[in-house]
């Protein structure tokens, strides 16, 4: 795959050390290139990259509020239509501006077919106000809104499916990814641009600040998760499932779960009942 | 001039398909709902060449108007009391990011109790929202005020939202009469939308709707307060053009047979076509009753209402929405702002009738007041 040098996400922006979403921005804007149009939700995203007067993005990028980025595209896709303009239109949004307060925006985006982008880069909780759950955190995770305790272990939910929620509203190009398998991604961006319609990529986005793990190992964790089978990568074509990377032998899940602090509180039993839930999920999707 | 028997519904959804307006993003909800429905059939019958979406709630609709309005296409949209609650949010983010968009409000009171009918403390309780309101007395006016909205809005000194507001059934509801402007004079008059503020174009990248820390925040506000008050200036010229061409001229305020009065009556809206009935009846009988109606509530125009009602020794606010504890919000902003003897009255709350009777009293009560500010046309028996 030919990956441009060029940059449409410039350096200098205000995240964390180790922060994997400006990877994501980076690989799906090489892709899309300089005719593209971005939209953000409120998150990380957006205060790291546009703290008045400075600004990271290279392109046209708008944010207007937190639960509003659907809605947002699906105005700026409407209006390049009346007016006869030609550009792609990405959402680059926060798994709790997607899975939670920003839903209803993204179901009607969804709904009407708009021909958008919506990449959830999904760091599994909210970040940006310091690590509170989301719908989209995972069983047994420790955030400060679903803390480990005396008579807790962490959320007590597995996360929110949202792909698969997205794949109910007939979008015809849904997909998953993981910012630690860049062609993978890239390749699905590609795609995601080539569909006439609505796209949905969940791009899987290890935090070294939530997550508790050294800054050095974000592409390790990303990488881990998926070899554990905790993600799965996979794309569902006008509703054609199809897993696009198979791990040869699945590691443990204990190795990705002990690597990070938000898990460490996670007794044997614990992780068994973990251990079970990915067993089934992969077993369920094929890996 | 083609004269239209139209609800002032239909006076808008004509008024939005004469402005060149590039996309209609609209949630139905009563009273506003046929607005949606004229346009939606307007797009489907090829009258109108706009984009139509179809939102999944006033929330997303005022946000795909922002969204389409940043990259360049002139919007319209409508909606009424809880829908516009909903909006409240995105309101402030619309008028924060200088998008001219055009709305209509259907007024409507705001639950609780739920009520579909008519007063104005929907589009009242979002005055600091940083959106001009225009109140229309009739089908005609709201009409005539959307089209002057985008010639306003998109102004360069401009640059904030603006919303025409019409009485809920009583007008959304009510036919009248309406001349409909000929399509090729009102796109003269309109044009189309040249953004002259930021605008998402791939030839000239720019971030809209960024992160501020406290360095900058204000002087984005202070920005939008002097946009506001340069919007009087740019509302007369348009008023005084649309008047050459339309044969309608509007101010401000509108002064009927304030010039010689003792009381005068400060309304907005429908009931000002009652009120004035009234007054005719009220002056046959001998009495010097005048009436000043407030078409532009925000901006404020405190020079005009002034210029009216500085000789009167008493005035009457009238208002269809009430803060809790100190009466109506005109009654306390004419208060606020000139030196006069002024009652506040609340009317017509989520639809009471405001009868003939009811303004008689008003008259009344504002010669020997005995309160600051009083309820009229409440029930009188225990409920």
């Amino acid at each position: 795959m030919k990956i441009t040098e060029k940059e449409f996400l410039a350096p200098g922006h205000r995240a964390c050390a180790g922060c994997g979403e400006p990877i994501g921005v980076r690989l799906a804007l090489k892709v899309l290139g300089e005719n593209t149009i971005a939209v953000s939700p409120t998150g990380c995203l957006e205060v790291i990259t546009s703290p008045y007067p400075e600004t990271a993005w290279e392109i046209p990028w708008i944010h207007v509020a937190f639960e509003n980025a659907g809605a947002v595209a699906s105005g700026v896709e409407a209006a390049l239509k009346s007016l006869g303009r030609k550009s792609n239109v990405v959402v680059f949004a926060g798994d709790g501006g997607t899975a939670d307060i920003g839903f209803q925006s993204l179901s009607g985006a969804m709904e009407r077919n708009h021909d958008i982008i919506y990449i959830c880069i999904d760091n599994e909780a909210y970040m940006n106000t310091g690590v509170q759950r989301s719908g989209a955190t995972p069983y047994g995770a420790s955030t400060m809104t679903s803390p480990a305790g005396k008579k807790s272990f962490g959320e007590d939910k597995p996360k929110k499916n949202l792909p698969m929620i997205m794949v109910a509203h007939n979008v015809p190009y849904v997909a998953t990814a993981s910012i630690s398998y860049p062609e993978d991604f890239m390749k699905k961006v590609k795609k995601a641009s080539e569909t006439e319609g609505s796209s949905y990529i969940h791009l899987h986005q290890p935090c070294t600040t939530g997550w508790g793990f050294d800054p050095s190992k974000t592409i390790e964790l990303g990488r881990l998760a998926v070899e554990t089978g905790a993600w799965i990568l996979y794309e569902v074509e006008n509703g054609d499932f199809k897993v696009t990377y198979r791990p040869a032998q699945r590691k443990p899940l204990i190795e990705y779960l002990k690597a990070q602090k938000r898990f460490k509180h996670l007794k044997e039993a614990e992780v068994a009942m973990l251990q079970d839930y990915v067993d089934r999920t992969c077993s369920e999707y094929g890996v | 001039m083609v004269l239209k028997i139209a609800t002032a519904n239909r006076a808008v959804a004509e008024a939005a398909k004469l402005s060149n307006v590039n996309v209609i993003p609209v949630y139905p909800i009563t009273p506003a709902t046929s607005i949606a429905e004229y346009l939606a059939k307007f797009v489907a019958d090829g009258e109108m060449d706009a984009e139509y979406v179809r939102v999944e709630s006033e929330h997303s609709a005022m946000s795909v108007a922002i969204g389409a309005s940043s990259t360049g296409a002139r919007v319209f949209t409508a909606t009424s009391s809880q829908g516009l609650a909903l909006m409240h949010e995105v309101l402030f983010i619309a008028a924060g990011m200088r998008a001219p968009i055009v709305m209509a409000n259907a007024n409507r009171a705001l639950s609780a109790p739920l009520s579909i009918w008519n007063d104005q403390q929907d589009s009242i309780s979002e005055r600091d929202s940083g959106w001009i309101q225009i109140y229309a007395e009739n089908a005609q006016e709201a009409l005539d005020f959307v089209i002057q909205s985008y010639r306003i809005t998109e102004h360069p000194e401009v640059l904030l939202p603006a919303m025409v507001c019409l009485d809920g059934f009583i007008l959304t509801h009510t036919v009248e009469p309406v001349d409909v402007p000929e399509k090729e004079v009102v796109s003269d008059f309109v044009s189309t939308y040249k953004p002259a503020n930021a605008i998402l174009d791939p030839e000239n990248p720019m971030s809209i709707g960024t992160f501020t820390d406290p360095n900058y925040y204000m002087e984005a506000r202070h920005d939008m307060y002097n946009a506001m008050i340069n919007s009087k200036n740019i509302i007369r010229n348009v008023n005084k053009e649309f008047g050459e061409i339309f044969g309608r001229e509007y101010d401000f305020v509108e002064n009927y047979r304030c010039d010689d009065a003792e009381i005068i009556i400060v309304a907005m809206g429908s009931v000002c076509g009652t009120v004035k009935d009234v007054i005719d009846e009220i002056r046959r009988e001998g009495e010097k009753v005048g009436l000043l109606k407030l078409r532009v509530f925000r901006p404020f125009p405190t020079d005009e209402i002034n210029a009216v009602v500085k000789n009167a020794d008493k005035i009457a606010v009238l208002d269809k929405n009430v803060s809790f504890d100190i009466g109506g919000a005109l009654y306390n902003e004419i208060k606020a702002k000139l030196d006069v003897d002024a009652y506040g009255f609340i009317i017509g709350l989520g639809g009471r009738d405001v009868t003939p009777e009811h303004i008689r009293k008003i008259v009344k009560e504002t010669k020997k007041p005995e309160k600051d500010v009083q309820w009229i046309g409440l029930r009188e028996e225990e409920i």
